[in-house]
């Protein structure tokens, strides 16, 4: 298969403590990948490394052939290695329109211009609209970010993921501290996402996690203690002894 | 149950077109109170003038402070360097006046450059006590250079030759205030279409969230090192206006306390949205000019309790608190 997006030997310590041991992955284009794991198992210190806001102590990532470890985040993200974050990074005081479309401005190298209008490109317009309709944010465009519900920042998240045309598309907990009403619509989303990009996911909702990927990674300890189909990983021992310690083999026993 | 929220779309109009024309009301009550101060207070324009020229520094640190998010106590640094290179300009024989304005907004941008790219590369605190540094050096370097500069004496002498070869520099300051009203209109417009250019959302974005703006693929250094260098030149601007209208500059336009009293203006009038710079400038400085003659020893004590009533009563700003009203009003209207 053509992979589009490889790490290799990813590792990460800070002083004495390897929060990513040895990590190597690569996913073809297409790919729904979830990175699953206990809390403190370096889920986002990966994303963190992959991403370039951190640097890697040893290891490559690698995105379409080119190495991009010496990249910073930004070049990163130019090239097509695009992340959301767990906890929402948004613009209170803006609506999630202005969001969109600064995002598009910028993908299209038009955000540092002075002598140029913010709105009035439809052709940029019309894309902002296509995104947030694709997201179901348009009743609530106009409306700043403060003033909209949590399950629709979150989507906002991902809108403007997606307004940088990613190719790989690393997703930290999209459902994250949504309210169960509101995770059909992330859910919804999700399934929408262009097919051909490579998308990895993090989360804790199993339910989602089983809907949406097509393949798990298991981290624990910052080690890559399994891979493989959702369906194998209840029944994994290294997997159920990561998650409940020794209660697994407690409860394998009798 | 009930379905609730009927679907909506696009439920506020587009405030682009409300946001015009509330600029450009904006614009004209800038003009008529310009106006109303030529009328009503002929013998105080130097003054008025001075308030002109501060505006525009307070201004200026609008757009480091209230649009990118960098607190700074050394913006008479700019301010200074325009007037400096305005003043030095015009005592080696450059007396056109709109040219003295070029040469201070170049003088400005370039101490902005130099500012930026020193300030920027820390964040917080320590920038904050750069910004410091960096006045107590220019006015350092100022003092110290007195062969240019005049020293503590000041630069004296200036002798601006009359607008479009028209319009003298006369003794009441009339020319030199609507000089400098027309230069502060034209920078305000300006100024309002670089803060909803692109660029100035941009830098709306860098001020709440810089790895936001990373993520979205932005370089936030450049953007903002940009931004003080057009701050630079609109205090810069200032400066020479100062400048031209005294026909002296002295070390007090590079000065520590400048610096901080324009940061007072500003939060006295409201960040982020240029009107609260004016408001705040024309406020403090009318204040100051009122209470000092009233009682000379205690005006500073005055000052202090309305920035702490400022402060307490309306964080925002008073141009804030006028958008509060505003908006209850509405509030009121609709229901």
């Amino acid at each position: 298969m053509s992979e589009l997006f490889r790490v290799e030997g990813l590792t990460k310590s800070f002083g004495g403590l390897a929060v990513s041991r040895n990590i190597s992955l690569a996913m073809p284009a297409g790919e729904r990948l979830a990175l699953i794991g206990p809390n403190g198992a370096g889920k986002t210190t990966f994303v963190n490394l992959v991403t370039g806001q951190i640097k890697p102590s040893a290891g490559r990532v690698v995105l379409n052939g080119d190495d991009v470890t010496d990249l910073g985040a930004v070049r990163r993200v130019r090239k097509g290695l695009v992340r959301t974050f767990q906890v929402t990074r948004l613009f209170s005081d803006m609506t999630p329109e202005e969001h969109v479309t600064l995002t598009v401005l910028q993908r299209e190298g038009r955000a540092s211009r002075i002598l140029s209008r913010f709105t009035g490109d439809s052709t940029v317009a019309d894309e902002v609209h296509g995104l947030l309709g694709a997201l179901g944010l348009v009743e609530v465009a106009r409306r700043k970010v403060g003033e909209i519900a949590y399950g629709q920042q979150r989507l906002l998240e991902i809108a403007i993921a997606l307004a940088l045309k990613p190719k790989v598309l690393l997703l930290d907990e999209p459902a994250a501290g949504v309210p169960s009403s509101e995770t059909p619509r992330i859910e919804q989303a999700l399934e929408r996402l262009p097919p051909s990009l490579a998308v990895l996911m993090i989360e804790h909702d199993m339910d989602l996690v089983f809907r949406f990927a097509k393949r798990v990674v298991v981290l624990a300890a910052g080690e890559i203690i399994f891979e493989g189909l959702p369906f194998e990983v209840a029944a994994n021992d290294k997997v159920r002894e990561a998650y409940l310690g020794n209660y697994a083999n407690a409860r394998s026993v009798a | 149950m009930q379905v609730i929220a009927p679907s909506e779309k696009l439920v506020a109009p587009s405030h682009t077109g409300a946001q015009i024309g509330r600029d450009v009301a904006g614009v004209l009550l800038i003009i008529a109170a310009g106006l109303a101060g030529y009328w009503l207070f002929p013998d105080n324009l130097a003054l008025l003038t001075r308030v002109i020229a501060v505006a525009l520094m307070v201004l200026s640190l609008d757009l480091i402070v209230g649009y990118c998010g960098i607190a700074t106590l050394g913006h008479a640094a700019l301010f200074g360097a325009g007037a400096y290179a305005a003043g030095i300009a015009c005592v080696n024989g450059v007396t056109e006046p709109l040219t003295l304005i070029v040469i201070g907004a170049v003088g400005g941008a370039a101490a902005g450059l130099v500012m930026g790219t020193i300030m920027l590369r820390a964040h917080g605190l320590p920038q904050l006590v750069l910004s410091i540094a960096i006045v107590q050096l220019f006015h350092e370097a100022a003092n110290k250079a007195s062969a240019y500069t005049g020293g503590s004496d000041g630069l004296s002498g200036l002798m601006p030759s009359p607008l479009f070869g028209v319009f003298e520099f006369d003794l009441w300051g009339q020319t030199a205030y609507l000089f400098g009203l027309i230069l502060l209109v034209f920078v305000f417009i300006v100024l309002k279409f670089v803060v909803s250019s692109p660029f100035g959302m941009l830098c709306r974005g860098i001020k709440e969230d810089q790895v936001r703006i990373r993520a979205m693929g932005a370089f936030v250094f450049p953007v903002l090192l940009k931004m003080f260098v057009i701050s630079g030149a609109v205090a810069g601007m200032g400066g020479a206006l100062a400048a031209i209208s005294t026909q002296v500059v002295g070390l007090d336009s590079v000065s520590f306390e400048l610096s901080a009293n324009a940061l007072v203006m500003l939060v006295l009038g409201g960040l982020g949205t240029l009107y609260g710079a004016l408001v705040g400038t024309v406020i403090f400085m009318g204040f100051e000019h009122v209470v000092s003659s009233i009682n000379p020893f205690h005006w500073m004590t005055m000052v202090g309790a309305l920035l702490i009533a400022v402060v307490l009563a309306a964080p925002k700003g008073l141009s804030g608190l006028t958008d509060r009203l505003f908006a209850s009003g509405r509030a009121k209207g609709g229901r």
